[in-house]
């Protein structure tokens, strides 16, 4: 049976993730990692078939701290948010205290002149494991998107 | 000498290479006519890779501009083609992006084509009890989808509906046909697919993969970390006909570069915390860190170090297209190499760190051009004609794909 204590904990750290993302405080998106992770966005496609490669890709937390910096410095892309919306997540404890978890995800990107779209819906793949301080961070999330299509660009992160 | 053209309200070709009148991208008519006289006419268009379809009876459907195409492996082990149509009442006759089969059969009304999409049978032929039927003298050999010359190289397929197209290594011309097999040399494995549908028209994507002069300057991901600038070596070429192009740049000189001082795409304070995807490993036995090719009209090949893959246009309409991405490396990578394709993978695709602009600045130009039918776009960088060059700070490549453009489109 699960503790619904960490059910609650998982689900609290999800919506602080997408909270950062959807509020334009990408600065802290990389701390809900690990320092070694992987953060993978591709499809669900790709993911049956056992394809490794994703359009986002890291495996490192200072990787994610560099794609915020270069969204930030470098890239051009033109002014827009997203609204994640989050399902419950299905937790599995592992034998190693480590969690699985997956939750459902939607994306609505809305773009400078107010043009709306329902831009990713998929599932999040996730491991979790609790850092020095006892907080939980993601070892592992794959962003596996339902859809193999996206539009224009994704410039912020899922 | 400006050409009058066509009987379109929106003006007349100007004379050379230069200019292009924005209606090229916007009028219906146009569209119209590419998808007769490029995608159905005598242009070689990629249709997927060799290895998608390994044995016989494999398939996987692609696009030829709007026509649906169904490329399968076919009994005596060559690639067959054919318009994926059922030639009884339209219908697809392959309903998957692939699979496995001993034949096809529309599931409409179960007509049954062999993998070189020839009619083998025809549900109810002869009626049910004496009654009904088709009449005695419908020749099925006289019916059926449509057939593409097919050729297969470096593990690519192409295909065309022209009898008339010269073959495929003319076509490319020789120059860039070795680049092409300097990229593609042994078998490949794909790592992923993609797609990316930008809101543009089809020439405005291929003409930013055959654009040298932005690459540095909208893209400042590459400029800051010295991936490219037009100040590496390296350069251009574009075949006679214009079809193809190679872009290639070198890897960086020793010491500083001011060459984009004070420029915006030059940030100099921007460092990586984890510089290790860029440690490329060597694979192709040359000092060529980049290279991009393209087969016009809608075919893209790319190499950035270790981030391989192909690209193939799909006009979608007259300001929106599909860009598919296949990513791949070699069946034969190690680890290392594997790895660090995976990490590279960051720099190109829709959320690529070098290419994420090129979705965008289609859109931009399109967007921008909305009242400019009566204008046209100004190419002279680099002078005007398209040939070969020993610089990118040009636009010979860009001015090739007119070149080609035209003479398919016969304007």
């Amino acid at each position: 049976m699960m503790d619904p204590a960490v059910l609650f904990e998982i689900s609290a750290l999800n919506a602080a993730c997408a909270s950062v993302l959807d509020n334009d405080r990408l600065e802290q998106w990389p701390d809900f990692f690990q320092e070694q992770c992987l953060y993978k966005v591709t499809t669900a496609d790709n993911f049956a078939k056992g394809y490794q490669a994703g359009i986002i890709y890291a495996d490192t937390r200072a990787m994610l701290i560099d794609r915020v910096a270069a969204l930030r410095t470098a890239n051009i892309y033109e002014r827009q948010r997203y609204r994640h919306i989050l399902g419950m997540p299905l937790i599995e404890t592992a034998t190693d205290g480590s969690i699985a978890a997956e939750t459902s995800f939607l994306v609505v990107r809305t773009m400078r002149e107010g043009q709306m779209d329902v831009f990713v819906v998929g599932v999040y793949r996730d491991r979790l494991r609790r850092d020095a301080t006892g907080a939980w961070r993601y070892a592992e999330r794959i962003v596996v998107c339902d859809s193999q299509r996206f539009d224009t660009l994704v410039a912020i992160p899922l | 000498m400006d050409q009058s053209v066509r009987d379109l309200p929106t003006g007349t070709w100007p004379a050379g290479l230069t200019r292009v009148p924005y209606w090229v991208y916007r009028d219906p008519d146009v569209a119209r006519d590419e998808q007769a006289r490029v995608f159905e006419g005598k242009a070689w268009h990629f249709l997927c890779l060799e290895i998608d379809v390994p044995d016989i009876g494999d398939y996987r459907t692609t696009m030829m501009g709007a026509m649906p195409v169904v490329v399968a492996r076919a009994e005596d082990g060559e690639i067959a083609a054919f318009e994926n149509r059922c030639a009884h009442r339209g219908a697809l006759i392959c309903l998957d992006d692939g699979g496995k089969g001993k034949d096809f059969h529309c599931v409409y009304h179960a007509w049954r084509y062999d993998l070189r999409g020839n009619l083998k049978s025809i549900a109810f032929r002869h009626g049910v009890n004496g009654k009904g039927g088709m009449p005695d003298d419908f020749r099925m050999e006289a019916h059926g989808p449509r057939k593409l010359r097919v050729t297969v190289e470096s593990g690519l397929v192409f295909g065309t509906l022209s009898h008339e197209a010269p073959a495929f290594e003319e076509y490319v011309g020789p120059e860039v046909m070795v680049r092409l097999r300097r990229v593609l040399h042994k078998k490949l494995e794909v790592i992923g697919r993609f797609t990316q549908p930008l809101p543009c028209n089809w020439k405005l994507y291929m003409e930013n993969v055959r654009d040298t002069y932005h690459a540095s300057l909208l893209h400042m991901f590459f400029t800051t970390f010295r991936i490219t600038r037009l100040s590496h070596g390296g350069g251009v070429m574009v075949g006679a006909n214009g079809v193809a192009h190679a872009s290639t740049t070198l890897a960086p000189p020793k010491g500083p570069d001011d060459t984009y001082a004070g420029m915006r795409s030059d940030n100099q304070g921007f460092q990586l915390q984890d510089p290790s995807f860029m440690t490329s490993v060597a694979e192709f036995n040359d000092d060529i860190n980049l290279q991009i090719l393209s087969i016009f009209p809608g075919f893209i090949l790319q190499q950035i170090h270790n981030a391989l893959a192909v690209r193939q246009i799909v006009p979608r309409g007259v300001d929106k297209m599909d860009l598919n991405w296949t990513y791949f490396g070699f069946a034969d990578d190690t680890p290392e190499l594997r790895a660090m394709r995976l990490k590279q993978a960051n720099l190109a695709g829709p959320a690529g760190f070098v290419s994420m602009e090129d979705g965008a600045v289609g859109g931009f130009v399109q967007r921008g051009i909305a009242a400019a039918d009566r204008d046209t776009s100004v190419m002279e960088m680099g002078g005007a004609d398209a040939e070969t060059s020993e610089t990118r700070a040009t636009e010979a490549s860009v001015r090739g794909f007119w070149k080609a453009w035209r003479a398919h489109m016969d304007l």
